[in-house]
């Protein structure tokens, strides 16, 4: 068995496994709290603690996508709306009766170093393992002067963190916005206040929709709404990218935990593997609830020990070395399309694909039979459309008809025709076909060998600079 | 002045319950999400009157179902009886690219289904040109889907179209053939009613019975259409065969359809095994027979009727006596119908009867559904249109007959196909109509 196991993270912080809840409706109280850690959970950051505030109703909207519901998840809903006194008496509860588990205070007060001190010291008493300064909140509690307001601003960031930490006695993470141009700015201030992690990322700036009906975005509260929080599956790839950013800039780096979307196992590896020690989740469990931790622990120590991976220290930041910029890549590695015939269902998609939004090199030009003359006929989709409409089709009747119709022509299930050709000798390599094709390695990008040395963007335009530096191959 | 329509009969509605109910807006939206939109489908190929299948499941989708029904419309104006009639099984379901995945093809009828009727919920109609704004009047012989489909388009292009029918109600099979949990009669007058908004006139209860009639109807206009199907069913040629008791399937579906036949008892026998046949023996079935037996004289495999159609069939409780054919209906002295069948093995395709193999069924009632019989000698003798096989020889591609100015398509011309066949032969006939007309005026 491999270990999941988190173990002193950001200097101190464990939990049986790297799977906590971000600080959110999931973490309101004690009692789910609890909950969610009979269910698996490896720790909580409870949803952040302030001077109670009012919420409204409604609070949340989703942006759905083709047919599936919250693609990407939006909410309006600001701290917590319990007292502080309700919300510490009950982690003190929580810790007495899970002692090994990871309870993470989020905090958010007024900005004034009276108030951080006074708040930090009471989370500390009720038993809190880490704290997390909640600087990203875009909606609602920016407006009064916190949440993103100071996670917007390098200055304030590391001003207020270095409060907290004039108290703290355990670790400290600072929860990052990425409603700013460069997440690293705000990174970079949290390490200098002197902050133990980061938790990266909040929710990003968003309105997900707009009914057409009563012209009122969602959510819509009495005729109005207001720009929330988008968070969701829709957000991961952003969060990735944020996330890599920093953890990838030598001024900002610190322990992280991972946020953004993951929903499954396969979503938080990809997040350790950019850097995180621990991933926090919030809407897969608005979704589903607290049992989808089952199989992201079991589906991650799986993959692991298929992997040979002992523990999540053995493949944390295995991939940073693999992001670069961009003039870096290699100019010279080839590959092109490989349409598997075998496989092919006659869908055409790569063809309208390649011609209307690539680089027209897949026809639909296959033949049966023998040819005479030039095949590459390079008709375009519409002529291709146009020919098949004109034809005229019968309903099969009789048995013999129905029996001809249904019988396989040729040696593929797809009648040759249908099949679309690459032509290789203009395909780029772009990957678009492949990602439009619904047949999963029916498309495949093939390498072929340019015959040409690896050469950057960079070595080409700085030649002489690059002649000493040890050529890649 | 609207169609007639027939009144809704709830003890029919409840015994010919729908055999697919429509499908919920989510649902609905949900399925047309799994649609890939194949670029040129095989779907849109494989239907006769090529609806744009991807382009109308995915305007249900983005919740345009206007857009989808006119995107079907545009294609097929009896899209919406279509959806529930079409043996989509060999057409576009069939065609579906997700067969070669393993996976369920789409189920295109259903939501073309679930676009037409909430086009029709609202009485949507189809953007028309301004009438008579061509030079053209066309006359539709028979009001069934050939005929409403030429008309439909003659009149959408803005010429005129008239369609003559002998029966006071239109649709042809559509109307009174079609079994009515899959197509109610209602609904398809509901469906003409629309056509019939777009300007087409009908003509009820107007047979063309003579060669005068159809002078006058080249007087009045300059194309004749021919949508006029096939001909009475076919006899069984066995003795007996007009006692009382004995009823052709389109009788007996026509019956039911229209009211005049609401309740069957005992024991039904269906001579035949084609859709026709099972379409007759689950009406018997549903409308009160106790036992309904189909009589085949070849075996299981052999029979013409779709393979959904016999599975259907026997979730019905038909049941099937294979390799036997009628020989006599009988009178007994108490009145009871009897029917002798006898077993037939087939030797090099001859049916042989089996020696003392006759067996003898009491029933109530024989439903002889073997088939129609080829169409009347008029046509050809007056109008000079070639006739072959008992089909009107047309040029598939645009219905044009040996004679210059009458067109044919549906049954009468193909043989005897589905709804959707009629449908594409009348619309390449108005086409071309249309094109000739246009031709004529440059």
């Amino acid at each position: 068995m491999s270990d999941i196991r988190v173990r002193g993270f950001a200097g101190g912080i464990d939990s049986p496994n790297p799977f906590w809840l971000a600080s959110a409706p999931p973490t309101n109280c004690g009692e789910q709290i609890m909950r969610a850690f009979d269910a698996g959970w490896g720790g909580a950051v409870w949803k952040t603690i302030g001077e109670p505030v009012t919420n409204v109703s409604s609070r949340y909207s989703a942006t759905d996508w083709n047919g599936l519901r919250i693609m990407g998840f939006n909410n309006i809903e600001l701290i917590s709306d319990r007292s502080i006194q309700d919300n510490l008496r009950e982690m003190a509860e929580v810790k007495k009766r899970y002692p090994y588990h990871a309870v993470i205070a989020s905090l958010m007060v007024a900005s004034n170093p009276e108030a951080w001190h006074e708040i930090v010291a009471r989370a500390e008493d009720a038993g809190a393992d880490g704290l997390e300064l909640n600087f990203g909140c875009p909606h609602g509690m920016s407006e009064r002067g916190m949440g993103s307001a100071v996670g917007q601003v390098p200055e304030y960031t590391e001003m207020i963190t270095a409060w907290v930490k004039e108290k703290a006695r355990t670790p400290v993470l600072v929860k990052l916005t990425p409603n700013i141009t460069d997440i690293r700015t705000v990174a970079r201030a949290a390490r200098r206040g002197g902050a133990d992690g980061l938790s990266a990322i909040n929710t990003i700036n968003s309105i997900t929709g707009i009914d057409l009906d009563t012209f009122v975005p969602r959510p819509d509260v009495d005729g109005k709404s207001s720009h929330g929080g988008y968070c969701g599956p829709a957000v991961k790839p952003i969060a990735l990218n944020l996330v890599q950013q920093v953890a990838a800039d030598p001024e900002s780096v610190l322990p992280l935990s991972g946020i953004g979307g993951i929903e499954t196992w396969r979503d938080a590896a990809e997040f350790i593997l950019l850097g995180c020690g621990t991933v926090q989740v919030c809407t897969a469990v608005m979704h589903y609830g607290y049992r989808i931790v089952e199989d992201m622990a079991e589906g991650l120590e799986s993959w692991m020990r298929t992997k040979g991976f002992g523990k999540i220290d053995d493949f944390r930041g295995l991939s940073l070395d693999r992001i670069t910029d961009w003039k870096n890549l290699n100019l010279n590695y080839k590959i092109v399309a490989h349409i598997d015939e075998a496989k092919c269902i006659g869908c055409d998609l790569c063809h309208v694909a390649c011609w209307d939004g690539a680089h027209q090199c897949i026809h639909l030009d296959r033949v049966t039979g023998p040819v005479n003359g030039p095949i590459e006929l390079h008709s375009t989709p519409s002529q291709n459309e146009a020919r098949t409409r004109s034809s005229i089709a019968v309903t099969p009747v009789t048995r013999k008809e129905r029996a001809a119709a249904s019988s396989p022509r040729g040696q593929y299930m797809t009648p040759i025709e249908r099949i679309p050709r690459v032509d290789e000798t203009e395909c780029v390599g772009c990957n678009l076909c492949s990602l439009v094709c619904p047949v999963e390695q029916c498309i495949t990008m093939v390498r072929v060998d340019a015959g040409l040395p690896a050469e950057t963007w960079d070595e080409r335009t700085h030649g002489a600079a690059t002649a000493t530096q040890p050529h890649r191959s | 002045m609207s169609i007639a329509t027939l009144p809704d009969d709830p003890q029919l509605r409840e015994r010919f319950s729908e055999l697919k109910p429509p499908l919920t807006p989510q649902a609905a939206t949900i399925e047309s999400n799994r649609c890939l939109y194949c670029f040129d489908a095989p779907c849109t190929s494989a239907c006769p009157t090529h609806i744009d299948v991807p382009g109308f499941i995915k305007r249900i989708a983005s919740g345009n179902l206007r857009g989808s029904a006119l995107r079907i419309l545009d294609a097929n104006i009896l899209g919406g009886s279509c959806s529930r009639v079409c043996p989509v099984d060999v057409l576009c379901e069939g065609a579906c690219v997700m067969h070669k995945q393993g996976r369920h093809p789409i189920r295109i009828a259903q939501l073309q289904r679930h676009a037409i009727d909430a086009f029709q919920a609202v009485n949507g109609d189809v953007p028309i040109a301004p009438a008579r704004s061509r030079n053209l009047r066309v006359a539709c012989i028979g009001a069934g889907p050939a005929s409403l489909a030429c008309a439909a388009e003659v009149c959408r292009q803005g010429a005129h179209a008239s369609i003559i029918e002998r029966r006071p109600l239109p649709g042809g099979l559509n109307t009174y053939g079609v079994a009515e949990y899959k197509l109610r009669a209602i609904e398809s007058l509901h469906e003409i009613e629309m056509i019939r908004r777009m300007g087409v006139e009908f003509r009820f209860g107007a047979g063309i019975e003579s060669a005068e009639d159809l002078r006058e109807l080249e007087g009045e206009f300059d194309f004749i259409f021919l949508g006029i199907g096939l001909g009475a069913m076919q006899q069984l040629n066995v003795p007996g065969e007009e006692a009382e008791g004995v009823m052709n399937a389109l009788e007996l579906i026509a019956g039911y359809k229209t009211g005049r036949i609401r309740e069957l008892a005992g024991t039904v026998v269906v001579i035949g095994a084609g859709n026709t046949a099972i379409d007759a023996a689950n009406a018997a079935r549903r409308l009160g027979a106790e036992t309904v037996y189909l009589l085949y004289r070849r075996g299981e495999s052999d029979i013409p009727a779709f393979d959904f159609e016999y599975e259907h069939s026997k979730v019905e409780g038909v049941q099937f006596l294979w390799r036997r054919q009628p020989t006599a209906i009988r009178m007994d002295p108490n009145g009871v119908l009897l029917l002798d069948t006898v077993q037939v093995r087939e030797i090099d395709k001859t049916l042989l009867p089996i020696p003392d193999s006759k067996f003898t069924i009491a029933c109530h009632l024989v439903v002889p559904a073997i088939g129609q019989s080829p169409i009347t000698d008029l046509m050809r003798d007056y109008c000079k249109i070639e006739v072959r096989d008992g089909m009107i020889v047309t040029d598939r591609a645009n219905g044009r007959t040996t004679n210059g100015r009458y067109f044919a398509g549906g049954d009468c011309a193909n043989g005897g196909r589905e709804v959707v066949d009629a449908v594409a032969d009348g619309k390449r006939s108005a086409l071309a109509m249309l094109r000739i007309a246009e031709a004529a005026y440059v």
